[in-house]
């Protein structure tokens, strides 16, 4: 048994070295694993069916109980992975992450003395015999260090997952408790069959006092260094969101203000440069995670189309569009008549009334309504004014609101400028028209 | 921005000549600066700007020490936000003598921050694309107690009383009347407070008196509909 940590060294160092280029490393699976996901880990390294890899650490159990040390070395310094082996992943500091969870710290080191001097001990008081008396402590010591560690592999793993997301403390901490205690009930009753039961209560006394002892010593520096360790990888997530910002920055906003120098005796072009790096920068920063940042993209709700309308026509007139969107919903065939109208309304808006200021974009859908208004501050503009033959207003805007069912006004704005206000009804969507098959009143 | 000099006169009507002292909170020395020659910029300056405050500290000294009628207030400052600032400085706000009132302006698009400091609050929410007749004019209307909304403001408030399903919990403070939601409508729209009251056919004190009532049930409302809102948006 005294040969057995050389033996955890020998098996740890052909392992690669975390700092050379890793082709293949080992990894415990994190996957459909029993125990540790060591023997998963290891057939995926080695090729081999699991079974296999499980019979042969079990065949070591049967040897002095060697298969056993041999996976719990294994357990303390081989790092979590995916699936066995490592799987190239794209992720940003996933790498980083690796190898500070591969790292042997040395709290796992001193576990892993204080494990096998224990093993130690307790091999050397077993005499022939008695061991099977001894086999239910030792079982349930077994059982606490599973719970406690696998405990430390869960929590590690949920760390890699969702990093940042904060532990809800109590069910770890139950588990761990279980854990401590099994291992204290195991070591109690190998040291009640050792024959000092007359000596329990004296001995559960001193223990106690042990522990309370050693907690009070190293309570406030656990507690600390628990406090440093999530303060750290606070730090750490703060460091990658600012590299994503700084990374966009560097990309575009950097490009734009290079082509805003270079352009700076046009400022038609300048502010035409800055509005749209301003709207990217914005729909970056405000708009929810994965929806319509990429511009790219076809608009499938009304209010990304009138967005992504806005957005175009801006860019295109350089005359600066401001949105306001009430609601929301889905696109059909007559809101996408509706939508190319609108366009058309804030085309002619930026081309005829974009000196006076912004032309305002308003949308609103309420309940079956949705309501288009765009506004400009120009010199206005007088439809019976415009030769019949020029059929831009009346044809694709006004005409095409119609053959879709809905209405288009153009009036004068009270203090100037026109306003194009768009109405349509939408589409039922499905669940208004079940529960009119249904019998159901609909609500106008 | 819609208004015209003429807009401001009438704005400012009764307080010809009087002067309005403002307190600037931003971290931005920049566009401390930039607002300093917005204002000056105006045909008739008659708003003093008696401090400054790059964060939230600064800000409760300099609006303590100065007590100004307005202060012009950044959303996002160190130490707490213009948040925290309204916060610390709820007792000036309600002061029956003389009356701090904050007007929000930011860059920030973001409904929580909008929502956030009109319901800290807040007497308005303008963003920094303003122009400096419009601020003028809204520093004045927030001096003499209105509310103040931008086409923005106006889109968001909207959208978090928007009507539901669900029987609001006080009938009278999560509704709003037909005629406040006409108004928002058409402040959304991009009207000023006059060409409001000529298209509704009422006054323009008809239209403040709207606006104030709608910022009061925003700032006084039971959290349900904006909570919701604020919810289904994973702003919370």
């Amino acid at each position: 048994m005294t040969t057995a940590p050389p033996r955890a060294e020998t098996i740890y160092a052909p392992a690669p070295d975390p700092d050379d280029p890793p082709v293949r490393k080992l990894y415990r699976s994190a996957e459909g694993r029993l125990l540790g996901g060591v023997a998963r880990g290891l057939a995926g390294h080695l090729g081999l069916p699991v079974t296999w890899v499980r019979i042969v650490f079990a065949a070591l159990f049967m040897a002095d109980g060697m298969g056993a040390l041999l996976y719990a070395a294994f357990w303390f310094f081989v790092p979590l992975g995916v699936g066995g082996v490592e799987t190239r992943q794209p992720v940003a500091g996933e790498d980083r992450r690796r190898l500070l969870g591969r790292r042997p710290d040395k709290g796992q080191l001193v576990a892993l003395i204080a494990l096998l001097v224990g093993a130690a001990i307790v091999a050397s008081r077993f005499q022939p015999g008695r061991a099977n008396v001894y086999l239910w402590p030792v079982l349930l010591i077994g059982a606490g260090v599973a719970l406690v560690w696998r405990q430390a592999d869960n929590s590690r793993r949920a760390q890699w997952l969702e990093l940042g997301r904060r532990n809800k403390g109590l069910v770890p901490m139950v588990r761990g408790a279980a854990g401590v205690l099994l291992v204290g009930a195991g070591v109690t009753g190998i040291v009640v069959l050792q024959g000092s039961v007359q000596n329990l209560g004296s001995v559960l006394q001193a223990a106690l006092a042990v522990v309370v002892g050693i907690a009070l010593l190293a309570g406030p520096y656990l507690v600390r260094i628990t406090q440093d360790l999530s303060e750290e990888r606070l730090m750490r997530i703060r460091a990658q969101e600012r590299a994503e910002v700084a990374a966009h920055v560097h990309d575009s906003v950097l490009h734009t203000l290079t082509l805003i120098q270079r352009n700076a005796d046009d400022p038609r072009e300048v502010a035409r440069l800055a509005r749209a790096q301003e709207r990217e920068l914005r729909a970056w920063l405000y708009k929810p995670e994965g929806r319509g940042k990429d511009e790219d993209e076809e608009p499938t709700t009304l209010a990304e189309a009138v967005r992504a309308a806005a957005a175009e026509v801006e860019d295109h007139h350089g005359v600066p569009l401001e949105v306001v969107v009430v609601g929301d919903c889905p696109l059909d065939e007559a809101l996408g008549a509706q939508m190319q109208a609108a366009r058309e309304a804030m085309v002619n808006a930026a081309k005829y009334g974009g000196e006076g200021g912004a032309v305002q974009v308003f949308a609103e859908v309420e309940g079956r309504t949705v309501f288009v208004s765009v506004r400009d501050h120009g010199p206005g503009f007088d439809l019976d004014a415009v030769p019949a033959d020029r059929m831009g207003v009346r044809e694709s805007i006004i005409g095409r609101m119609e053959r879709h069912g809905g209405t288009a006004r153009l009036r004068a704005a009270p203090d100037g400028g026109t306003v194009v206000e768009l109405e349509m009804e939408r589409a039922e969507d499905r669940e208004r028209t079940e529960r009119r098959t249904t019998g159901e009143a609909e609500p106008e | 921005m819609s208004s015209d000099d003429a807009q401001q006169g009438e704005a400012g009507g009764e307080d010809q000549g009087r002067t309005v002292r403002v307190v600037l909170v931003d971290d931005h020395r920049m566009f401390r600066t930039g607002v300093q020659a917005e204002i000056g910029r105006t045909e008739q300056t008659r708003v003093e700007v008696v401090g400054e405050a790059a964060d939230v500290d600064q800000a409760i000294t300099v609006i303590t020490a100065t007590r100004p009628e307005v202060v012009l207030l950044d959303v996002h400052l160190p130490g707490g936000g213009g948040v925290e600032v309204l916060r610390r400085s709820a007792a000036m706000m309600v002061d029956p003598e003389r009356p701090v009132r904050f007007l929000a302006l930011s860059v920030s698009d973001a409904a929580e921050d909008v929502i956030g400091v009109i319901r800290g609050g807040a007497r308005g929410y303008v963003t920094k694309t303003i122009t400096g007749t419009d601020l003028v004019d809204a520093i004045f209307r927030v001096a003499d107690g209105d509310a103040v909304f931008s086409p923005r403001l106006a889109g968001f408030v909207l959208d978090a009383f928007a009507s539901t399903d669900a029987p609001p919990v006080d009938e009278d403070m999560d509704r709003l009347t037909q005629r406040e939601r006409e108004v928002l409508r058409l402040i959304a729209r991009g009207y000023a407070y006059k060409e409001i009251a000529k298209q509704l056919f009422i006054s323009v004190k008809t239209v403040e008196s709207h606006v104030s009532a709608v910022l009061r049930k925003l700032q006084l409302s039971n959290r349900h509909e904006l909570t919701r809102w604020a919810a289904a948006r994973r702003l919370v």
